[in-house]
């Protein structure tokens, strides 16, 4: 009699919740593999267009990565897929060990840590270089608290910490439509900072920029790399050369090459393809 | 001290707001208490005319909300002051009582014209000032909410949410023509007597009429300027001028617009509540599709963008526009005109910046 009743209770244990119950915890960030990006298989068609076709990408946490390729290879609808504006045809796309990408939306993913410049720099041009850090910084964005809000000690530090991270430490009170093409390229990776991204992914960063401020740029990119993972669209070969330790060659949605900058120069199909040989 | 920056910071906006507290006090004064034959005296017609232009002054200062701070030219405005006219013209409507032309002591004078027997559902609560002080921000609360709702969510922007709310002023403009709807038809509401059991002809309802309006005027300065000062401001400011970077930032920008609009129309019903018992009549020309285009006007030649040049933009052309209705009645519409041309072409920041390039040049 109490044998069958015994058996039967291993289908309704007392500490039993049931999943629908449970509720939801977003998954954090888990990067314990060191791969913080893994795209696997990826492809998408426009209008029977393959422009992503099968493509496999790792990157790793803190690694600086420079992704080249002719025009119209796919390196844009790439950043679109990442960050959720396109979703793929097939294959796979995960953030760390827990986060998948391909199941959320645009602001979720930047919430969970992926920050994104586009290729056309905007600031906000009639406020100050301070204020639109302040606009970008991360804090609840809804009507009412932004009504009231006012910065605290901690959130004016992290301004001037980030203002002296892209070189704009005197010309904070500068109205931004003020600032030079490149400072506002630099104002706008400022922008992207305050919202506290884990990777970064940067869409040509020096177009239209001088020797010199290419130079900074290369600079304040590297110095970024470490803490975060930083993805670099590029199309400036010198650029590249001068900050990348991994370059990834892009080629009609697909990868190319991969490994350092020698090695990708003298490789023969590169050479074809890209440089024109 | 720091709590009150929103003030402080606000250069030529303090003067203003001395001028019209000074005006709030001194105009009553000047009107009750010194002698009509003395210089310094009030008439009572100048009184109620400079009370119509602090109405007037209000309702471009919600325009410069929208328009100055958000980047949505709303060319419809008179539409929630037509409504906060309406609301209450109600009310005085339904204080006249016995006394009007029939002596029904329900129905205003045109329902038993029209031989209605009894008063609309929607008339109904209008005896009750607290009932018609909600109802006076609630209805234009309300339109905005829903229109501004279908424009923002469907991303209506630019020229195209212009003409649409154009077109709904017009609409409502022809609803309220007609004798059915119930609001008196193109006759409107008139003939009324007395406000909380004042008497509107008397002298001394004017002037408290007048000193409430320029309080109103100070309060509603104070509440857009604390809010343009604050950080939700320069998100407006922000979406004016790069509203997908906005989006992009993690603003719900539809959500903003749509309260900042709704809080634009409320003051504009508030404009039209206090300026219908200066004025003694509201009828459906509130709604006349130029007239919203008027305020546009105001606040283009004041400067869009400051608050107080809208202010000043709305006393300053409505002055003008007496001046020369006075003068050459036939002109006025191309002096409109011709203002709204030189200013756009010679002043595109209006007359606070005419002031402001000359504090900075001295
Ligand atoms: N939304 C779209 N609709 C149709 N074709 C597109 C779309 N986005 C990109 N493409 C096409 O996909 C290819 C890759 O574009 P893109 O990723 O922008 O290249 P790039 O490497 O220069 O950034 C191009 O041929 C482009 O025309
Ligand atoms: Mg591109």
């Amino acid at each position: 009699m109490i044998q069958p009743l015994k058996a039967f209770r291993e289908f309704w244990p007392r500490d039993r919740v049931f999943d629908f119950l449970i509720p939801e915890i977003p998954p954090v960030l888990d990067t314990s593999h060191r791969v913080i990006l893994y795209l696997e298989g990826i492809s998408v068609s426009f209008d029977g267009f393959k422009a992503i076709n099968d493509l496999n990408l790792y990157v790793d946490k803190g690694e600086l990565r420079c992704i080249i390729g002719p025009n119209g290879a796919g390196k844009t609808t790439m950043m679109d897929i990442i960050t959720g504006k396109t979703k793929p045809d097939s294959g796979i796309a995960w953030f760390g060990q827990t986060i998948n990408l391909l199941s959320r939306t645009e602001p979720e993913i930047a919430e969970a840590g992926i920050g994104r410049k586009f290729q056309k720099p905007t600031v906000f041009e009639a406020h100050t270089v301070f204020e639109n850090l302040e606009l970008a910084m991360a804090s609840d964005k809804r009507v009412v608290p932004t009504l009231f809000s006012s910065l605290t000690g901690e959130q004016k530090d992290m301004i001037d910490q980030t203002l002296e991270i892209v070189g704009l430490s005197e010309s904070f009170k500068s109205r931004a439509g003020s600032l030079s093409h490149g400072q506002k390229q630099w104002l706008e990776i400022g922008m992207l900072l305050m919202q506290k991204p884990v990777l970064l992914l940067v869409d040509e960063p020096v177009a239209g920029m001088t020797r010199q401020e290419m130079e900074k740029t290369a600079e304040l990119l590297t110095s970024l790399a470490g803490n975060r993972s930083i993805i670099v669209v590029e199309h400036d070969m010198d650029f590249v050369r001068s900050i990348a330790r991994k370059v990834t060659v892009l080629h009609q949605g697909s990868i190319l090459a991969e490994g350092n900058m020698d090695d990708i120069q003298n490789n023969p199909k590169v050479r074809e393809v890209y440089l024109g040989e | 001290m720091k709590r009150l920056s929103f003030i402080f910071d606000d250069k030529l906006g303090i003067p203003l707001l001395i001028a019209l507290g000074a005006a709030m006090i001194m105009v009553p004064v000047l009107n009750l208490m010194v002698p009509e034959t003395n210089f310094f005296h009030v008439s009572t017609f100048t009184m109620s005319l400079w009370g119509k232009y602090l109405t007037y002054a209000m309702l471009a200062m919600a325009v410069d909300l929208v328009w100055g701070y958000l980047g949505i030219l709303s060319l419809g405005h008179g539409v929630f002051f037509g409504l906060g006219g309406y609301a209450m013209g109600m009310y005085l409507m339904r204080q006249i009582g016995t006394r009007g032309e029939y002596g029904h002591p329900i129905l205003p004078d045109f329902m038993v014209f029209l031989n209605w027997d009894k008063l609309p559902w929607f008339w109904h609560g209008f005896d009750m000032f607290p009932f018609a002080a909600v109802m006076i921000v609630l209805v234009p609360c309300l339109l905005a909410l829903v229109f501004g709702w279908l424009a923002f969510k469907s991303r209506v922007t630019g020229v195209y949410l212009s003409i649409i709310t154009q077109a709904l002023t017009y609409s409502l403009m022809l609803a309220f023509f007609r004798n059915e709807m119930g609001f008196g038809g193109n006759n409107g509401l008139t003939d009324f007597k007395d406000l909380l059991g004042f008497s509107l002809l008397s002298d001394g309802t004017k002037a408290g009429l007048f000193a409430v309006t320029a309080g109103c005027l100070i309060l509603a300065y104070l509440a857009c300027r604390y809010l343009v000062s604050s950080k939700l401001g320069r998100v407006l400011a922000a979406i004016r001028d790069a509203e997908d970077r906005v989006r992009f930032l993690g603003y719900n920008v539809e959500t903003v617009k749509l309260w900042v609009f709704v809080f634009s129309a409320g003051l504009a019903g508030i404009a039209g509540a206090l300026y219908v018992p200066q004025v003694g009549i509201i009828n459906p020309s509130e709604f006349s599709p130029l007239n919203s285009i008027e305020i546009v006007v105001w606040v283009a030649v004041g400067g869009r963008g400051t608050l107080y040049g809208a202010v000043a933009g709305a006393l300053v052309v409505n002055w003008a526009k007496s001046y020369l209705t006075g003068a050459l009645p036939d002109a006025w519409l191309f002096a409109l005109g011709a203002l709204f041309i030189v200013v756009t072409i010679f002043l595109p920041k209006g007359i606070a910046g005419l002031i402001r390039l000359r504090k900075e040049a001295a």
